[in-house]
């Protein structure tokens, strides 16, 4: 396992961390640790350089606010993101980076907050807010369980496959069953909650990229996921 | 005539549910049904008013500081101590305090209310002050976002009719953007530049410059300096020196509010010395840091409901030489969404004797990642307090607990312990 160390980028941490999301952080971090590897956890804020050999990207949700503030950078850095996912290093973006990463993101209001196109999907803001406890259903992560809160109205273009089929929880849109969205590597969800640590399986997956980004081969020795799968199935059986 | 009817059911249905152990709430629920202008009316026929205290920390010892304080200047106070904060938990101490033509015998109210409950209560009753804490990440699941949350505190200031006593450290309250358009005059309070790092808000989570403002008003209160229990706290040009019995930074802050909120509500008449003797003789609310004895064991609740709240907790209290319980529920009052419990670092506590509630694998796996041990983990409330009476050693109890949490507790501590009544 003479890899060098494993560059994992928060995108955003000063604006779009609301709910939670350090957790997932926290969790791709540990879980490369726990396995030997070392860490070398980036930053990247408006108006920063963008680091180089980033192995494993990171992102939240923000208030509107926050999504306001780093529009314009995002957008700045668009081809930069579009080119890595390409290269196949891993993603994850939740919530309002979620929505950023499509083409648009079209307010109540009627403003046009453009994406960056990453994946295909567009937004639209809602009126009713899709809020509770969410399961849903993947062939690949098999169950995965959350915490959704958004009045974003998601829809996916055809080059995108939903990352979860909707068993409990509105997703997407609350109308096609669809939640979250996948890109080569590279997953879009709503899902929070913190929705790594209760879903060890999909943290493994991008950790197995991050790591075959760097050079290395993924040797998948066991962490005790005993509290995880506790904590899956309470969740499951809390109202919404 | 309708008043005194309807003091009369809510009072009937007061004694019916408490000979059925039922909460606090039931009566206010029935008055708001019968007669919705019910709390209006009678706290219209205050003569000093009404002073509203919300945010989303620290709410309830805040009023019990600031209804000593005006105790201490001679006004008769009615209150809801209770941490019923929600419009019929008004309705509901309006009922018990009312005589039966439904006259309350007091000057002046201070009342605490739920944000959210705020702005329902102040389309009925314009309160004549209004004590605006923080705004912090809190139940997400039923505000939304904060940026919101502190448009609802703005709705607040604006039926506010006389003073506005505001935190300006708190990085939305303190903008400039929200002064604009209030009418009522507008006192600050806050804490000295050098303090700021003690008082770390939600926006300097992951990295935002510290947000601590310099008093832009004559009237400011400030917290000058603070050195264990000893606060230095200025306002005017004088400085004062005053010893609290309230464990935690964030109740001196709120001590800085009180204060504040007294000298605007009292003015001119003010008796300094008698405020400052009341201040020091506060003792924490239910649930935020009281302690209760045991078999001679100190059992210490700290009640946490969000990040801000639960960091300060740990950073306030000293945690080797105690056994720590953390119980951790997500019913409706605690909040659905476990999101927050990342948002908090648990490192520093090295090792949690029992962890308990219905999340309790949430919190157990929350702790694992910040590799902190566990010794126990027993999801029911009434076992896991059993298994934290039964650790060998003296040690003191410290219990760290959501809302519903703390509730269940109170009710197994009451088993062993005289346990103030909540209601």
């Amino acid at each position: 396992m003479s890899v060098r160390p494993i560059k994992i980028l928060q995108l955003y941490p000063r604006d779009m961390n609301i709910y939670g999301d350090w957790g997932n952080t926290l969790t791709l971090k540990r879980r490369l640790e726990w396995r030997g590897y070392t860490v070398d956890l980036l930053s990247y804020n408006p108006g920063d350089t963008f680091p180089t050999d980033i192995d494993l990207i990171v992102g939240g949700g923000g208030q509107d606010s926050g999504q306001t503030k780093i529009g314009n950078d995002l957008i700045g850095i668009g081809p930069t993101l579009r080119q890595l996912a390409d290269e196949g290093v891993p993603m994850l973006v939740i919530c309002g980076l979620y929505q950023q990463f499509g083409h648009f993101f079209k307010t109540k209001d009627g403003t046009i907050i453009e994406g960056i196109g990453l994946l295909d999907i567009e937004t639209t803001g809602g009126d009713a807010r899709m809020i509770g406890n969410i399961v849903t259903s993947s062939d690949d992560f098999g169950d995965i369980v959350g915490y959704e809160n958004h009045s974003g109205v998601t829809t996916l273009g055809p080059k995108a496959q939903p990352l979860g089929r909707v068993i409990v929880g509105a997703g997407n849109n609350g109308d096609d069953h669809t939640e979250g969205a996948r890109y080569k590597y590279v997953i879009g969800t709503y899902l929070h909650g913190s929705l790594l640590p209760k879903n060890p399986a999909i943290a493994d997956w991008l950790i197995e990229h991050a790591v075959m980004h760097a050079g290395g081969s993924y040797l998948p020795t066991t962490v005790d996921d005993t509290l995880a799968q506790h904590a899956r199935d309470i969740a499951k059986k809390r109202p919404r | 005539m309708r008043h005194t009817i309807t003091t009369l059911v809510g009072k009937s249905v007061r004694q019916v549910a408490r000979l059925r152990g039922d909460g606090s709430a039931l009566p206010g629920l029935v008055v708001e049904h019968i007669d919705p202008q019910f709390v209006a009316r009678t706290l219209a026929k205050l003569s000093r008013g009404v002073v509203l205290i919300t945010g989303t920390n620290g709410k309830t010892t805040t009023t019990k500081m600031v209804t000593a304080l005006l105790e201490s200047q001679g006004l008769r106070v009615f209150t809801n101590p209770t941490g019923s904060n929600f419009t019929r938990g008004v309705a509901a101490a309006i009922v018990g305090a009312a005589n039966r033509r439904g006259i309350i015998d007091a000057d002046i109210a201070v009342l605490e209310l739920d944000e959210a409950y705020a702005v329902h209560f102040v389309r009925a009753v314009q309160p004549s002050y209004c004590l605006l804490l923080n705004v912090m990440r809190d139940q997400l699941d039923r505000f939304g976002e904060i940026d919101k949350t502190a448009d609802l505190l703005h709705i607040v200031a604006e039926r506010t009719t006389r003073g506005i006593i505001i935190n300006r450290d708190d990085p939305r309250l303190g903008a400039s953007s929200f002064r604009d358009s209030l009418v009522a005059p507008i006192v600050t309070y806050g804490v000295a530049p050098k303090l700021a790092a003690l008082f770390p808000s939600d926006d300097n989570l992951r990295g935002s410059s510290l947000s601590a403002t310099q008093p832009t008003t004559v009237n400011d209160v400030c917290l000058e300096s603070l050195y264990d229990h000893t606060a230095t706290i200025r306002y005017g040009t004088s400085f004062h020196e005053i010893t609290l019995q309230l464990d935690g930074i964030y109740n001196v802050q709120n001590a800085v509010g009180a204060i504040a909120t007294t000298r605007v509500v009292v003015g001119d008449a003010l008796d300094e010395h008698a405020m400052l003797a009341a201040l020091s003789r506060v003792t924490p609310a239910f649930g935020r840091g009281e302690t209760i004895a045991v078999d001679g064991i100190d059992y210490q609740l700290i009640l946490v409901k969000n990040p801000a709240g639960f960091r300060l907790g740990i950073k306030s209290f000293e945690s080797s030489g105690h056994e720590i319980m953390i119980a951790i529920n997500d019913n409706y009052a605690d909040g659905r969404d476990m999101s927050w419990l990342w948002d908090v670092d648990f490192e520093e506590l090295q090792s949690i004797a029992v962890v308990t509630g219905i999340r309790a694998y949430d919190m157990a796996l929350r702790l694992q990642y910040d590799n902190v041990a566990v010794g126990r983990i027993e999801p029911s409330i009434t076992q896991a307090f059993t298994v934290l009476r039964a650790l060998p050693g003296g040690k003191p109890r410290r219990i760290y607990c959501t809302y519903t949490a703390m509730l269940a507790l109170r009710k197994e501590l009451a088993k062993y312990a005289a346990v103030g009544r909540i209601s």
